[in-house]
């Protein structure tokens, strides 16, 4: 299943071009996946009549009944724990965290059990669940439900960790943590999700292939190739950074994107070629800056070989703070391409 | 405990400030958001959820607290806010994320926090439980006749923490009250699928607490059973549970499009429109006449009026301001 695809995020019009959203390519690789496998189902609020309350299970109820398609009550601890007893009877559950903001009511069942049962048992028990959950801010939805999360769950080991910036991404991977027989949290970006309501980003949805395909984990890919700073991100985080490429272009500076795709396993060998290359890195990040991916991201270069580095790295990311409902705060505290610009500007005055 | 013409009176005020705010509210949160319906548009960005229709719930129970009395409530909070006497002008600016605000914008619809009346609400599911508990640990440790009231929706009972949180108040027989706004859907998912009882007042008995139950959102009858459950909390006999059958007369949230209700629910539900009810009720019982009706509604409408118009005219917070009040 390793490396069928992975040739084929292009942005140039093609033939035949079918644009999915990052909603229509989750649910089509699980339709996909449940269609070749009947011990794949879903599990979640809102996930059966209403089609999840970010598209990302549309469809899916018509066509595989509510046996294998399951509304829950708002009951996340016994319900991903559920997933994690059926994983280990052999069933591929998919289960659907509303918002990763809610993790706190049900991380045990999550780093307690999903993470660590592998490893208690010896590597005798499998754990083939997907733990899908929705972040991000910026449309003002205040501190309880505009979190990334992404260090906190990459921290804790026993998780594999994915964060998708594009339709096409989004489908390979889907499909590949379902076929894992590994738990896997899938954290899919609000902005991202082609949801009108919640505004999107337009560079997520791009042409996606009907046919299955899978994109391994521990892949990072060079969205754009440059020569003077590399920008490492994932999720929103890649777009900002192209948009920050294209801002720097006009400055006569060639910015190589990075989008991780996955953190955990987190590619460190495309990450440290890049900056090997260009000698400058900004890492950007839509999680709490202290303790997380940007500090993880600058750590690896420096314990591989800090020479690589010609200025001191630079981080992009959220401030210590609680997200702030009011508009300005939360735009202040947002990344943002300037951010990436101005970071650039930094580290060139060193 | 039936209530006075005065408390009847309150009551009614007291929803009709709720019903316009909440009219306010949706009028408003759609500015920026045509043609196109986009969250982060407008003047009033996020989630709404509002309470219209659920009105019974908050002055039933508030008209028995005093300030000192303290309230958790839950992600569709204005009208319990508005019932427990939260500063209508700043939690209406709280809500345009103004500096002005309760909390200077920081905290936004679902998280209004009046320490003068000791309100907070949260918006996560049954997260108020624990705090209220706690609040009654404290006023029954400083010998205090306080309580505490945690407002909940029918969907939270299936939270671990609602158990959690009613054996520990059973337990140490804790001035609080739990009260279930059952509105019979979270969010497109009915309770007949996800609840195992019909009544969860019923689940009190796990718990050997009284558990009482209020047909047909009606706001006399929970003010009744609401004043013998808060009298008994201050008189140290402990805790309540009392579930409200109650109706959401809007979406979940606003831009929920709600093809998930049965047909004719939403008309069958307005047609019991609480106000009109409780306006009837009034004007039957000679507590108010047709003029006074229409005195009271003026009054109520000027008071949302002023408020809003105090929201939209503060100023917005200076965005560095994002960085203050992370710790005290």
């Amino acid at each position: 299943m390793k490396g069928q695809a992975n040739k084929c995020l292009s942005n140039n019009h093609m033939e035949n071009e079918r644009k999915l959203t990052i909603a229509r390519s989750m649910a089509e690789a699980t339709a996909q996946e449940m269609r070749r496998d009947d011990n794949v189902f879903v599990m979640g609020e809102d996930i059966g009549k209403l089609g999840g309350v970010y598209g990302n299970t549309r469809g899916l109820i018509e066509e595989f009944g509510s046996t294998r398609i399951r509304d829950t009550p708002i009951s996340e601890t016994a319900f991903i724990g559920a997933a994690v007893g059926a994983a280990q009877d052999g069933m591929r559950p998919i289960v659907e965290l509303m918002f990763v903001d809610f993790f706190g009511v049900c991380f045990d069942a999550i780093y307690n059990l999903m993470a660590k049962n592998i490893y208690f048992s010896g590597g005798k028990f499998q754990v083939p669940m997907v733990l899908m959950t929705s972040g991000g801010g910026g449309y003002s939805d205040g501190g309880q439900h505009s979190q990334v999360l992404y260090g906190t769950f990459a921290h804790l080991p026993g998780m594999k960790v994915v964060c998708p910036s594009n339709a096409y991404d989004a489908k390979g991977l889907m499909t590949t943590a379902i076929r894992d027989n590994n738990p896997v949290v899938y954290m899919y970006h609000k902005s991202l999700q082609g949801m009108g309501w919640l505004g999107t980003e337009q560079g997520a949805t791009v042409h996606t292939p009907e046919e299955e395909y899978s994109i391994p984990f521990g892949e990072a890919k060079i969205v754009k190739e440059g020569s003077d700073v590399t920008i490492v991100g994932v999720g929103l985080g890649v777009h900002n950074g192209l948009k920050a490429a294209k801002l720097l272009e006009e400055k006569g500076v060639n910015a190589e994107v990075v989008d991780l795709r996955t953190l955990v396993p987190l590619d460190r060998d495309t990450v440290f070629n890049s900056v090997k290359k260009t000698g400058h890195l900004i890492v950007v990040d839509e999680d709490y800056k202290s303790f997380g991916l940007t500090g993880e991201i600058i750590a690896t270069i420096a314990e591989r070989d800090i020479s690589a580095l010609k200025a001191s790295p630079q981080r992009v990311a959220y401030p210590d703070i609680p997200i702030p409902f009011s508009r300005p705060m939360e735009r202040y505290a947002l990344p943002n391409p300037e951010k990436i610009v101005n970071a650039y500007a930094k580290m060139k005055e060193q | 405990m039936l209530p006075t013409s005065e408390k009847k009176k309150w009551m009614y005020e007291n929803m009709l400030v709720s019903r316009f705010f909440e009219e306010a509210m949706e009028t408003i949160y759609m500015e920026g958001k045509t043609p196109v319906f986009n969250m982060a548009e407008g003047p009033i960005p996020g989630e709404m959820h509002l309470s219209t229709g659920q009105e019974p719930c908050a002055v039933g129970v508030c008209a028995h607290l005093k300030p000192s009395d303290i309230v958790t409530a839950t992600h569709r909070p204005h009208h319990q806010a508005i019932a427990k006497g939260v500063n209508l002008k700043m939690m209406a600016a709280e809500i345009f994320g103004k500096k002005t605000g309760l909390s200077g914008g920081r905290g936004g619809h679902m998280h209004i926090f009046d320490a003068d009346v000791n309100f907070a609400c949260s918006g996560i599911i049954a997260q108020g439980l624990g705090p209220a508990v706690g609040a009654a640990l404290s006023k029954q440790m400083k010998g205090d006749d306080s309580v505490a009231v945690a407002f909940l929706g029918e969907g939270a009972v299936n939270q671990g923490a609602f158990h959690e949180a009613l054996n520990l108040a059973a337990v140490w027989k804790l001035p609080v009250i739990f009260v279930i706004e059952d509105n019979s859907w979270g969010i497109s998912v009915s309770k007949a699928e996800s609840t195992a009882v019909k009544h969860n007042a019923v689940r009190a008995q796990a718990y050997n607490m009284p558990g009482r139950f209020i047909a047909d959102n009606d706001p006399i009858a929970l003010y009744d059973i609401a004043g013998i459950a808060i009298e008994d909390a201050r008189a140290g006999k402990g805790p309540t549970l009392i579930e409200v059958e109650t109706y959401r007369l809007a979406g979940h949230f606003m831009g929920d499009a709600e093809g998930y209700r049965p047909d004719g629910e939403i008309d069958r539900l307005k047609s019991k429109d609480p106000i009109i009810r409780m306006k009837n009720l009034l004007i039957d019982e000679n507590v108010i006449s047709e003029d006074e009706n229409l005195q009271i509604t003026l009054k109520a409408q000027k008071l949302v009026d002023e408020a809003i118009e105090f929201a939209r005219e503060s100023d917005y917070p200076e965005p560095e301001e994002a960085l203050d009040k992370v710790f005290v």
